[in-house]
């Protein structure tokens, strides 16, 4: 692969980023992600995928999420009830192994990207009961004796919020990267990507006020980029006026269309708070 | 020198192996990165470090230990931001020097001070250090201080003459950091324990099939959902000393009452006596004795009381010793009643650990809990946890 990942026309990554990316890519090691909610962990594989031209796999992890189920499920129910019914499947059990992602990517035609969401929702065992398998990329079907084993190692993109710790062993076989909350310039880059023919000003003026909220102390759940954007796009679906947000009257901290960037009544309510003082102070 | 790195590494916390070591050895064989120092930085901390928390630590290490390895290769010839050259100013220049400079106008000449300046300061610090003689092509390749230090104006990426490892950009995420609700869940989580208890509501698939298998004919069988089956039952000081601790006794709350299904909690003043009570604007009306509660709450209950446990020593020995109310048996009787009856208890003190061996009344409960008291740290916590959820003998 002398391919090298350097985001997309849809994705900034920073130069830290871009050496993970690669580095997982080029050895086939599992890459894992971590970052606040809302830093692009997810979109990453996306994006990774569509560099390199190939198929993502998705494996969104839920609390109740077994890793057994990652390779194949065995639905014996169906057989039994087959079994009854008198049905000739019956007699050959691998019609009644369903394929798990892991199966789908190891067996893929081509090269794919495979994504396991969310890993720290699972239970604690969940990762641990993984490594042989994305260690090996192989794994063995018991109901029929067959080994799976990929052709050649995918691409795997684990993603974490730190809800749990993940056990040592599990995170020595990974490349880590922390997605770290993006500073104002790359977060410009950003907006371009996401936004090309919005006004300058606007951005700008945006930006001040989208990280003036972040800073304010006692936020339940501070904006993130993904808020950002979304808040950017309603601003220009409203056609919002540039004075509105240029108007720096601290009575009116609450900025326009808050339902994007704030997320929690209780945030909303601090801010309201804010600007009542500020309104206070000034008479 | 990579070994050494790894050697460093270790001793500062990092819990890299010679596994982690290999894949980056191998990554360098790939020709995974471009020669630039930045991205094998780049390289070796998606390597080693697999925590948030630890990457200021590395930072520093990789700091350390390569400190004057890349100036050698001569990085520092490429351009110095301007803002950063001011602080720097500021940090090593007097005040009447920059006067002086500042009068003379001129951006070389400041330079130049700067330059022979930072020569005295390394001449003084490490005599004969080998970068004199090397470093004389570019200002300030002596690298004998430490740019954390200095504010730097705007973060900038990309310049090379600020090594990115140096801003310690992650410096806030060491394991400092505050104790949110989130984090206490996480470390709560450690006393989940999954039972299975209750009504026989879902399908046991495999022992239907093993049943049906052995039978013949089809044999369902039915077993109790799977739930948390950690029972918690929590004493709270409220007022008085507790009134500094608020907001992470809150905290700690909020996380616990989402986490635990069977949680009970009620609430105390400084030390626990013969009665308790649920709601704290009703707390003279509404009491309910602890006799109750020690025999309505099976043995199995975990407790946890949160207190700061600094009061004055009679309250705990003394009969009569409380500071709101007449008791009859002392509050030491009390905790002795609470300690006997359940095998899981733990203290949680807001109170700096360093603090505790100060106060005598922390020493008397210390004592009575078995040292079973924490600290309300993370790590207190995760220690608290682990004690709880040991199996008692």
């Amino acid at each position: 692969m002398t391919q090298r990942f350097s985001g997309t026309e849809n994705y900034v990554a920073t130069d830290d980023l871009k050496v993970a990316v690669n580095a997982a890519v080029t050895l086939r090691r599992p890459l894992l992600v971590k970052g606040e909610p809302g830093t692009g962990k997810t979109v990453l594989a996306h994006e990774i995928a569509k560099a390199i031209d190939a198929p993502l796999i998705e494996w969104g992890v839920k609390s109740t999420t077994k890793a057994q189920q990652g390779l194949y499920e065995y639905d014996a129910v169906a057989r039994l009830r087959d079994g009854q019914l008198g049905d000739e499947r019956v007699h050959d059990i691998s019609n009644y192994i369903r394929k798990g992602k892991l199966w789908e990517a190891f067996t893929s035609p081509q090269l794919p990207v495979l994504l396991i969401d969310e890993i720290d929702k699972a239970d604690i065992e969940f990762p641990n009961d993984l490594l042989q398998e994305l260690d090996r990329m192989e794994f063995d079907v018991y109901e029929t004796g067959e080994r799976v084993a990929a052709k050649e190692r995918p691409i795997v993109v684990i993603t974490s919020n730190n809800e749990k710790e993940l056990p040592d062993a599990f995170l020595r076989r990974c490349f880590f990267h922390y997605i770290k909350f993006p500073d104002g310039d790359t977060m410009r880059e950003i907006i371009d990507v996401h936004f090309p023919d919005i006004q300058k000003r606007l951005v700008s003026e945006a930006l001040e006020m989208f990280y003036k909220i972040r800073e304010v102390p006692g936020l339940k759940k501070k904006p993130s980029t993904s808020e950002l954007l979304d808040w950017l796009k309603l601003l220009l679906v409203e056609d919002m006026p540039l004075e509105v947000l240029q108007n720096k009257d601290p009575s009116k901290a609450i900025p326009p269309l808050h339902g994007a960037l704030l997320k929690n009544e209780a945030d909303v309510m601090l801010l309201e708070r804010l600007a009542f003082m500020a309104r206070r102070e000034n008479r | 020198m990579l070994l050494n790195f790894l050697d460093e590494l270790r001793s500062a916390g990092i819990r890299a192996s010679l596994k982690e070591h290999l894949t980056l050895l191998e990554a360098l064989d790939s020709d995974v990165i471009e020669r630039r120092p930045e991205d094998f930085y780049y390289l070796a901390r998606a390597t080693y470090v697999k925590d948030e928390g630890l990457l200021d630590r590395f930072d520093q290490v990789f700091h350390k230990v390569f400190n004057g390895v890349f100036s050698e290769l001569g990085e520092e010839q490429a351009s110095i931001p301007e803002e950063w050259l001011r602080a720097v100013t500021e940090k090593f220049l007097t005040e009447e020097e920059r006067a002086k400079i500042e009068e003379l106008g001129d951006w070389d000449e400041i330079m130049e001070t700067l330059k022979k300046r930072l020569e005295e300061q390394e001449g003084r610090h490490e005599g004969g250090n080998k970068w004199i003689g090397t470093g004389g092509t570019s200002p300030f390749g002596h690298s004998g201080y430490n740019p954390a230090g200095v504010r730097i104006g705007g973060e900038s990426r990309d310049r090379r003459a600020i090594k990115v490892w140096e801003k310690r950009e992650f410096a806030n995420l060491d394991s400092t950091r505050d104790l949110g609700t989130r984090n206490i869940k996480v470390a709560l989580r450690r006393l989940r324990r999954f039972a299975r208890e209750g009504a026989a509501d879902e399908l046991d698939l495999d022992a239907t099939i093993r049943g049906t298998a052995k039978q013949g004919w089809l044999d369902i069988r039915m077993r109790p959902e799977r739930h948390n089956a950690v029972k918690l039952l929590l004493f709270l000081d409220v007022g008085g000393s507790m009134d500094d601790h608020v907001k992470v006794t809150e905290e700690l709350f909020s996380a616990a009452t989402s986490e635990f299904k069977n949680m009970e909690f009620y609430y105390f003043h400084n030390c626990l006596y013969e009665s308790v009570w649920k709601d704290n604007s009703r707390r003279w009306s509404e009491r309910i004795p602890t006799w109750d509660l020690l025999h309505k709450y099976g043995h199995d209950y975990k407790i946890i009381f949160v207190g700061d446990a600094a009061m004055s020593p009679y309250e705990i020995a003394w009969e009569g010793g409380s500071v709101e109310h007449m008791n009859e048996e002392t509050g030491e009787t009390w905790l002795k009643r609470v300690v006997d009856t359940y095998p899981a208890v733990a203290w949680l003190n807001p109170k700096a650990q360093r603090t505790w061996q100060y106060t005598q009344s922390t020493q008397m409960i210390r004592q009575i809990m078995g040292d079973r008291m924490y600290p309300l740290t993370l790590d207190g916590l995760d220690d608290a946890m682990r004690a709880l959820s040991r199996k008692q003998g």
